[in-house]
């Protein structure tokens, strides 16, 4: 059993004022795959590097299947830095390649042999064992690679963007495979990533992390239906969340012209201090086209939209005085554009002004003052 | 660029040492071959960016052995230079070339970068991998070429003492390597030793202190891969039998040790005892290594001294040579020439007159035509400052087997003939290592998309 806990942990480094990672709490369950997102210099990375042993804990502590760890050196931590940059060694057999370690480390011969066969079955390399590197695919070669971290059996994996050293095409096998793995051998894992997809697609759960301070952990689908403040509900999920503010007139949302109902009490849960405002927020695929006369719904001026097949895209401006706010172009930035999935067999035309009605249901609703959920 | 535009830029501009656009979006791929360097190379655009690297043609490679690695590697030819180039992803090629130029700038050995390479396409427009472009260190040889030869059985130690002695420089500067191991270094002979060059600082960075933690780790995860590489030789049948591949791993944890607590420790003495500072300075000069600062402070109660040296710079001795005969060489070799001077200037009676005078004439009459007798063929492959030392250490040898002093001229020929064909790398040891090289990489994607290659991979992954 290796669960790992953080504990009020604070990390502030030397003449920084303000902390890295602030009063962190997090608990990752024995077998969990646990991964950490957030934004460059969140203090992702530091929060594993703390916990392997690397950066100096300043507040709080560190336990790894009970055990106070907080200041072990690495190596007695019983933990695997897994990806770090693994070259195979031509002259040894694959089953040498994986067990190598585990001769330094005075295993005996028989056990070496059982934990490789092991991890050779599951990597579905058992029948290469005795083959040199040479003969072997690149993608074998990378399986005896994560073979070697496997055949430790730690109590914890380590992963830092371990995906960030290969191609497109070969990020998503891997992380494929990665996921499957960690699966199959249940081993405790943190996973650091910057990559929001990576994070929905990879992980039991997930903890969402910005300027050192956590904002939310949840399995992937309560983060995507439920995020709980502004940042993660616009961070999890692509095409990302619209977002906008909106005055509340008679407790509905005044959207340009057009007003759009509101749950009473997430409106009465509103403060002085929101100066009559809300965050609406809604998925590109929560809203769809309604008729010109929808009582319930807001006009959109048409700057784009896409085809893809399965599904069409439309991106707009949200019509006010009758003249769509085209100040903002940026035909790439798409949160400055709103965005509504709807079936390519009704993508209305550029320059059209549509009307979208959002699904009352999956409305997402923030107080403009505090950011967080209010329905 | 033409002229006339050259000429109305900013001075400044014109001798900045890297150029990049800032207002793009750096982590996007650019549509279009895009080229970050810190000098302007033309021949540079001359090269088929739009082939893989493993296509390259053989006629713009240059043959010298490589280094195992995850990664595609090959030594390519650019004008009169020869590039190592390495094929990786953007934003990790982006990363390691800017850290390689802050370790420059800190003076570290480290290979040098020349350029990032990006917007790599193919004829048929599937984007490629950027490639990170550095300066092939002349001389250098990986650790799998320098086996591959008849060596003494104490090379092994010997790599070991040289990666010890980088490894501390390195943490001393705050550099944290993450993946510290013998195929990530390049090595220089010096003298009778070796000297390190960091050549892969992918998993790096620049902290302004070190933790024990990281340090600590860094060690073990050294002693792990030395171990594995000693095994991996052992296997092919390179390995002298003597050698005990835990041992050697051992000795990096113990040289490091006994070497950063020489640079860091503070000593405690009584206020009678300040020669003790002296005795502190020497012993680190000994080690290679000058004191710039030191730290002394008093005890509370005013009875004991505490010092410590706070700024320790590498090079003592290749520094001081520098400034005398203008020499550039590594640590041990400036060691073995500085003492050649002093043996010179006594044995020529003037150890009254300034060593500035004597060094020039010493280089004009020892130094220079020495170097002048390295064959053509060889030119490229020792250092004129090794061929010297070994030429004396040989000389040395002559003289104690005939029991009389050996004219230098006597010297260097029979050296010629029969120690320097040990420096050639035959042309089967060369291929041998390359291709154990190419059976290392996992990042090759010419591997990875032919079903027929690996069915299995398609199996386990779905």
């Amino acid at each position: 059993m290796a669960e790992v806990v953080f504990e009020h942990v604070t990390r502030i480094y030397p003449g920084n004022d303000k902390p890295s990672v602030d009063d962190l709490n997090l608990e990752i369950k024995d077998g969990e795959f646990l991964v950490l997102v957030g934004p460059s210099g969140c203090g992702k990375s530091t929060t594993l590097r703390m916990l392997a042993g690397l950066e100096e804990v300043n507040k709080g502590r560190i336990l790894i299947g009970g055990k106070d760890v907080t200041t072990m050196q690495p190596k007695d931590r019983d933990i695997a830095m897994v990806f770090q940059n693994y070259a195979l060694y031509p002259h040894m057999t694959v089953a040498d390649n994986m067990g190598f370690a585990l001769k330094i480390a005075g295993t005996p011969k028989d056990e070496i042999r059982k934990r490789v066969e092991k991890a050779a079955e599951i990597l579905d390399l058992a029948e290469y064992l005795d083959r040199k590197p040479k003969a072997l695919s690149g993608g074998q070669r990378q399986r005896v690679a994560m073979g070697r971290a496997i055949v430790r059996e730690p109590k914890v994996f380590l992963m830092d963007e371990p995906l960030s050293n290969l191609d497109a095409k070969l990020r998503v096998q891997t992380r494929t495979q990665i996921a499957a793995l960690q699966r199959q051998l249940g081993v405790t894992t943190l996973y650091v990533t910057h990559d929001q997809t990576e994070a929905l697609t990879m992980g039991d759960r997930i903890a969402v992390i910005k300027l050192g301070l956590l904002q939310q952990v949840g399995r992937p689908t309560e983060l995507y239906d439920r995020p709980a403040n502004v940042f993660v509900a616009g961070f999890i999920g692509s095409p990302s969340m619209n977002l906008n503010v909106h005055p509340v007139v008679n407790g509905q949302a005044k959207i340009g012209d057009d007003t759009i109902s509101l749950p009473a009490d997430a409106v009465n849960k509103l403060t002085a201090e929101d100066n009559g405002k809300i965050v609406l927020g809604f998925r590109p695929e929560d809203a769809s086209l309604a008729t010109p006369t929808d009582a319930d719904a807001f006009s959109l001026k048409v700057v784009n939209v896409e085809d893809l097949g399965s599904d069409g895209y439309i991106y707009g401006h949200i019509l006010t005085d009758d003249s769509s706010a085209e100040q903002s172009t940026m035909m790439s930035d798409q949160n400055k554009m709103t965005t509504v999935r709807v079936s390519p067999r009704e993508l209305p035309g550029v320059g059209d002004t549509v009307k979208i009605h959002i699904d009352p249901a999956k409305m997402h609703l923030f107080a403009p003052s505090s950011e967080l959920r209010l329905n | 660029m033409d002229e006339v535009k050259l000429s109305q830029m900013d001075p400044r501009a014109l001798k900045a040492t890297s150029v990049q656009a800032s207002d793009e979006d750096s982590s996007a791929t650019p549509q279009a071959l895009r080229i970050t360097a810190a000098s302007s190379n033309p021949a540079m655009f001359t090269l088929p960016w739009h082939k893989p690297l493993v296509q390259w043609p053989a006629e713009l490679l240059a043959n010298l052995p490589r280094g195992i690695s995850r990664h595609v590697v090959r030594f390519v030819h650019v004008g009169d230079e020869v590039y190592a180039m390495k094929e990786i992803t953007q934003s990790v090629a982006e990363r390691e070339y800017e850290l390689l130029r802050r370790l420059q700038k800190l003076e570290l050995p480290t290979v040098s970068p020349v350029a990032v390479v990006t917007g790599r396409r193919s004829p048929a427009g599937e984007p490629l991998e950027a490639i990170l472009v550095t300066r092939h260190l002349k001389f250098s040889l990986p650790y799998r070429a320098l086996f591959a030869r008849n060596l003494r059985p104490d090379t092994a130690e010997r790599l070991i003492d040289a990666l010890a002695v980088l490894m501390v420089r390195l943490h001393l500067m705050g550099f944290y390597w993450g993946d510290v191991s013998l195929s990530n270094v390049l090595f220089l002979r010096d003298a009778d030793s070796f000297a390190a060059f960091l050549v892969d600082a992918e998993t790096g960075d620049l902290h302004a202190n070190l933790t024990n933690g990281q340090r600590e780790y860094d060690i073990d995860l050294a002693r792990t891969n030395i171990i594995g590489e000693l095994m991996d030789l052992n296997s092919g049948n390179l390995l002298p039998a003597e050698v005990d591949e835990v041992e050697v791993g051992n000795r990096l944890a113990e040289r490091y040790h006994s070497l950063w607590s020489a640079l860091t420790d503070v000593d405690s003495f009584s206020p009678n005892e300040m020669w003790k500072i002296e005795q502190r300075v020497n012993k680190l000069n000994e080690l290679g290594f000058d004191v710039d600062e030191l730290e002394m402070k008093t005890d509370t109660d005013g009875n004991r001294v505490l010092v410590r040296p706070r700024v320790v710079d590498a090079g003592y001795a290749s520094r001081k040579l520098l400034r005398l005969t203008g020499l550039d060489v590594q640590e041990n070799q400036a060691r073995r020439l500085l003492n050649d001077l002093d043996a010179y200037r006594a044995s020529t009676w003037r150890q009254g007159e300034d060593l500035e005078i004597v060094a020039t004439d010493w280089m004009r009459e020892m130094f220079e035509p020495t170097a002048r007798m390295i064959p053509q063929e060889y030119r490229s492959q020792i250092q004129p400052a090794q061929f010297f030392h070994e030429i004396l250490t040989h000389r040395w040898y002559l003289a104690e087997k005939a029991g009389h002093d050996i004219p230098m001229a006597e010297a260097v020929e029979s050296y010629i003939e029969k120690v320097l064909p040990q420096y050639k790398l035959d042309a089967q040891a060369m291929e041998d290592i390359n291709s154990e090289a190419d059976a290392g990489v996992v990042d090759d994607d010419a591997t990875y998309y032919n079903p027929e290659d690996d069915p299995d991979a398609a199996v386990w992954s779905s």
